[in-house]
């Protein structure tokens, strides 16, 4: 079986409770939990509080980044497919779609009778124009690296054919990312700042930076979907002021839980925390042409030197776990088993020091909590304990203020995070392979690289899995990033909400989706 | 029953610190002599008081490594560890011990605060008094850039200047002073232009007094209760801009404690009712109430009132 | 009186020209500022073609001269732009909430300024007893604590026994005395972080006073303490005593971030925090002016009432 064709002729319904062998990323609930989330139920207005959100926002999805934008737009749209809560993908826009053998053309066929708030239907040339408003010369998108491989897109009828540059056997998921809504055009345009869309929920009012107002889509056509009659979003960007808005009882969701005072608001009464861990890392990437990183055994010293449990516990409140130096968490399909896991060791630090011919190393941190929250933090923590390996780590707290801007990719050593993406050739391509722009550790490894091409368009699951497994190994052992944790999405809400047995790992919120999947017990 | 066992432990303190303020007094005036001893035996309780906690943090500062139990970076433990014999009031929130971090910090910040404050004075005393003084175009220039740049909301502008120029330790002394001095300078000018009208500065204008002389003999003794005042106030107000602004994400660089981050770094668990924060805090209040005693006194002696 | 006049033509004139230099100020610090818009609005996710494209379309690739004159042209019209962010008009942007911070301010500031008025003068009349250490103690305290750390505890305590929402959310329907409930404990920490400023500057304006020999002639003539403060050394005390209230009134309106923050207060201030992160200038710009503008008549009121308060100054030679 060849991982990308299976949804042709499967129902929607068939997929989602045949495709659980992809699902490990999901959280599964103990017993008791699962009780009381029994039948969903419709109505209520769910209150949500989320930690961004800015006056700055916009519609615009070419600008979408923080994460009030993305909840908001994701219960205001649909997009292509839509990846489901035990991480298999699933139509939602498209209702199926097949590949050529070379996995270069890709052929979606859409659904019947969706329709966009406004009234019309989603029409294939509607499809075409959305994903072509990221792609192009003067695209300003910041998906625009991820269309990139779009060499064509045509509606045929009902169907929209891609064709792409390479083979890629992933190329689905890439449709279900938050940038590339489904939006009505004319003339092959879409107006980027259209209110419209065919999502579940109809935005009544939103003032950036403040709340959204939204309510239910009537004509929604899940029908087992979209159970709250309204929702309101608030942006609470102080970790306190979120906790007490949840405590009072003023939200009935609140998103992220500050991980510092999360076994406090354990014990709350009425208060339950949900955690998913999916692949949400948390990386010091170092650059690799500058020296002392151009030594890999400098690379490995640094690995061996920081306790990466310790970082999980006191960072994230032991919400999360230890990574390996690669992006591939225990979630994905072919996340490594057997590879060796790097502890702390500074015996062997010292002796990677040595096999570089030094007794001390002294290296700059820099580090800002715009990296990920408790960054500086987590930089301070592993400067105590280099100290063991005779390696000197001088913490740099640098301003939020333009930090991906004017350090992340120019200080030589710095902190950085990953949402991570569904897929593990999405993932290298995105941040590990040569020459991409977010190459941040400007790793070029040719072995690698051979690799990453070989397994993009590898239909043979064995060959795969054998592929992806020595690149884990490369990214570990030859790298240049250290990764010390894999961080879990942690939310807090009333025990009033209810949401299904399976929640989505791959972003916070159900994937984004709360909105649409969750109800009022 | 809880209220009345608070007063009780407040009037307790009370009584304590007054005592404390009492008997340093008494230390001071038998230590010291001539003018000196007869200056301290006029002083109130609670400069008595606010003298003794200047004086200890200055020696806690001084000798924070000899006190301390930990380190200040150091990891000793988990993190949020209770108040037990070991760690007398916990741990942070990665594991380092909090007394520690508290007698670390009065090093740091107290230091940081003080630099601030004196430079901020310096500048904004000396040229409000010359603006004042002088009068005319220098006033006008003077008087319009510090429009201009009071004209900025502090924080935001701080913020600004820090992202560009960095924060380390002196930026953040020069950026917070200079802000600083413009509100010292429209306290030092207006005070100031009150006295300029006065006979008896004319008098020694027309005596030929130099400028120099005319403000540092003349104005600047007259000016100086109102600004002493200030300056009791602007000393705390460098602690909190430096907590507000690590709340918008800039101030000292870690692992540096000071008191201001330390707030910030653990305020969160004061709504839990976890009164960890208050300490760092309290740390910062208790110095601001004691330089302020001393201050209300020599205000007092700069009066001249007999009572 | 026409001095008097004459000063505030010239003091609104000169007005004028701060807000221009503060314009230039302000561009030129975000011109400083590392990134543009474009850069900060991609984030992590910028890579130089999109960020060449976003620039072309916003203009941001125009010299910054030409950025900054074609904005002042605007804006002498009364034409302020539209955010570059989100396109838009800055005009609806900052409406309701110039509204709100003004509201905020006036608020505190009505709490604030008759209790530290009204402290002061009795710390001053019972000056060195035990009211005049509790009152400055306990004002020193409040202002010793971070603004932020206050709201916890009020929030602590006010709002999680359920008396108070802890957060201000309010929108133009709200009602006046819903509006007041909801903002009760932003006000409520915004006075406890003005209010010792201001009355120890008027403790300290008021003793300063006390010694003069025309005090000592009103005791002499057998006037309470009281009537002497209030009568004889408040008027003289005032020129000071002004010029902290406007200093505390400017910062009540700009001020108040981190309070916004805490409590969710839609205000300029965030506002303007935001637009500085993501660098989109006219925001930026329009929300520094209305801070400038609010500061420049505090600071003339503050002045003309001074000159006013003190005859030698207005006959001046």
């Amino acid at each position: 079986m060849t991982d990308f064709s299976s949804p042709k002729g499967v129902s929607r319904r068939g997929l989602l409770q045949g495709a659980t062998a992809l699902g490990t990323a999901a959280l599964i609930l103990p017993a008791s939990v699962r009780r009381a989330s029994a039948e969903p139920k419709r109505g209520g207005i769910l209150r949500v509080a989320q930690a961004s959100g800015s006056t700055t926002d916009s519609y615009d999805p070419a600008t979408w980044d923080s994460q009030f934008v993305q909840v908001l737009h994701t219960a205001r749209c649909g997009y292509l497919t839509e990846i489901a809560a035990d991480g298999s993908l699933v139509g939602e826009v498209a209702e199926s779609w097949e590949a050529s053998a070379d996995a270069m053309t890709w052929t979606f066929k859409l659904r019947d009778g969706i329709t966009y708030h406004s009234g019309g239907n989603v029409t294939a040339a509607d499809v075409v124009a959305s994903i072509n408003y990221h792609r192009g010369d003067e695209s300003k998108s910041a998906a625009k690296p991820i269309v990139e491989a779009i060499t064509d897109i045509k509606a045929d009828g009902n169907n929209v054919v891609f064709t792409l540059n390479a083979g890629n056997a992933d190329f689905p998921f890439i449709m279900s990312d938050y940038h590339l809504p489904i939006l009505p055009s004319s003339d092959g345009k879409i107006d980027p700042m259209t209110k419209d869309g065919c999502g579940g929920y109809i935005i009544d009012s939103w003032e950036p930076g403040v709340s959204a107002k939204l309510s239910r889509n009537p004509n929604y056509w899940k029908t087992d979907r979209a159970w709250f009659d309204g929702i309101e979003l608030v942006s609470i960007l102080d970790s306190a002021a979120r906790q007490n808005a949840l405590i009072t009882g003023e939200v009935d969701v609140i998103d992220p839980v500050d991980r510092n005072t999360v076994s406090l608001l354990e014990r709350a009464a009425g208060i339950k925390i949900l955690a998913t861990t999916g692949t949400q890392h948390y990386v010091f990437p170092m650059d690799t042409r500058v020296a002392p990183f151009t030594d890999n055994n400098v690379r490995q010293a640094l690995k061996y030197a920081l306790d990466r449990q310790e970082m999980v516990d006191k960072i994230l409140g032991g919400y999360g776990s230890v990574g390996n130096d690669h992006p591939i968490g225990p979630s994905n399909r072919y996340f490594n088993k057997d590879l060796e896991q790097h502890s702390y060791d500074p015996d062997k630090a010292k002796f990677f020091l040595k096999e570089a011919g030094m007794d001390r190393l002294n290296v700059q941190l820099s580090a800002a909590d715009a990296a990920f929250t408790g960054a500086v933090d987590a930089a301070v923590l592993y400067s105590e304990k280099a100290a063991a390996a005779g390696i000197t780590i001088e913490v740099v707290r640098e301003p939020n203020d333009g930090y991906w801007d004017n350090v992340w990719m120019k200080k030589p050593w710095c902190a950085s995070y990953w949402g991570g993406r569904p897929t593990e050739d999405w993932m290298f391509t995105t941040a590990y392979a040569a020459g991409a722009p977010w190459n941040e550790s400007f790793w070029d490894n040719a072995r690698f690289n051979e690799l990453l091409i070989a397994a993009r368009s590898e239909l043979n699951e064995e060959t795969r899995r054998a592929m992806y497994y020595e690149m884990q190994d490369l990214c570990a052992n030859q790298g240049g990033t250290v990764m010390p944790m894999y961080a879990s999405y942690v939310m807090g809400m009333s025990d009033k909400v209810a949401h299904p047995e399976v929640v989505a790992a791959n972003w916070t919120l159900d994937g984004f989706r709360a909105i649409e999947r969750w109800w009022f017990a | 029953m809880n209220v009345l066992i608070t007063l009780f432990w407040i009037a307790v303190a009370i009584a304590g610190a007054m005592a404390a303020g009492w008997l340093f007094r008494a230390a001071a005036v038998a230590l010291t002599r001539g003018g000196t001893a007869r200056a301290l035996r006029t002083a109130p309780v609670t400069a008595g008081f606010g003298m003794l906690v200047i004086l200890l943090y200055v020696l806690v500062a001084l000798f924070a490594p000899l006190i301390a139990p930990y380190a200040e970076r150091e990891v000793v433990g988990a993190q949020f560890l209770p108040w037990d014999s070991t760690h007398v009031f916990g741990t942070d929130n990665l594991g380092r011990d909090t007394l520690s971090r508290l007698i670390y910090g009065a090093r740091n910040t107290v230091g940081i605060a003080f630099a601030t404050t004196a430079l901020a004075f310096a500048m904004g005393a000396i040229l409000g008094l010359l603006a004042a003084t002088v009068g005319g175009w220098l006033d006008q220039i003077l008087s319009r850039i510090v429009d201009i740049l009071m004209a900025i909301p502090a924080l935001i502008f701080s913020l600004l200047l820090l992202t560009i120029f960095g924060t380390s330790v002196p930026t953040l002394i020069l950026v917070i002073a200079t802000i600083d001095s413009t509100r010292v300078f429209r306290l030092a000018r207006s005070v100031a232009l009150n006295i300029v009208v006065m006979d008896y500065i004319e008098a020694a204008k027309l005596r030929g007094e130099g400028l120099w002389r005319l403000i540092t003999r003349e104005i600047l003794p007259n000016a100086l209760a109102p600004l002493v005042a200030e300056f009791g106030l602007r000393f705390c107000f460098v602690f909190l801009a430096i907590s507000a602004l690590s709340f918008l994400g800039v101030g000292v660089q870690p692992p540096t404690a000071d008191w201001g981050s330390m707030v910030r770094e653990n305020a969160a668990l004061i709504t839990f009712g976890d009164v960890t924060p208050l300490l760092p805090a309290g740390a910062i209040a208790l110095l601001t109430v004691a330089v302020n005693f001393v201050v209300d006194w020599m205000l007092h002696r700069a009066s001249g009132l007999k009572e | 009186m026409s001095a008097i006049w004459t000063m505030i033509a010239k003091r609104l004139g000169l007005g004028l020209l701060t807000l221009f230099v503060i314009s230039v100020l302000i561009f030129g610090a975000t011109e400083l500022l590392p990134g543009d818009l474009a850069k900060n609005i991609l984030g992590q996710s910028a890579t130089p073609e999109t960020v060449a494209a976003f620039r072309r379309e916003l203009g941001l690739d125009l010299p910054a001269h030409t950025r900054y004159l074609n904005w002042l042209l605007g804006a002498v019209q009364g034409d302020f732009g539209t955010s570059l962010a989100n396109k838009r008009p800055i005009a609806d942007l900052i409406a309701t909430r110039l509204g709100n911070t003004l509201f905020l301010a006036l608020y505190a500031a009505a709490i604030s300024i008759p209790l530290s008025l009204m402290l002061g003068v009795l710390a001053a009349l019972y000056r060195n007893t035990i009211f005049d250490r509790t009152a400055n103690a306990l004002a020193l305290s409040s202002i010793s604590f971070p603004e932020f750390f206050v709201a916890y505890i009020l929030i602590f305590i006010l709002a999680q026994s359920g008396l108070f929402p802890s957060m201000s959310r309010v929108d133009p329907d709200t009602g006046f005395a819903e509006t007041l409930y909801r903002t009760f404990l932003p006000a409520l920490t915004l006075t406890l972080v003005v209010t010792a400023h201001m009355m120890r500057m008027t403790r300290a304006a008021i003793i300063n006073l006390l010694a003069s020999p025309y005090i000592e002639m009103a005791r002499l003539k057998g006037m309470t303490p009281m009537r002497v403060i209030l009568h004889h050394a408040l008027p003289n005390a005032l020129a000071p005593i002004i010029t902290v209230v406007a200093l505390n009134l400017a910062y009540l309106i700009t001020g108040v971030v981190v309070v916004e923050v805490v409590f969710v207060y839609p205000g300029l201030g965030q506002l303007m925090v935001d637009s500085v992160a993501k660098r989109d200038f006219p925001v930026v710009q329009a929300v520094a002016l209305i801070f400038a503008a609010a500061y420049v008549l505090l600071n003339l009121t503050a002045d003309v009432l001074s000159t006013l308060s003190n005859p030698r100054l207005i006959h001046r030679k």
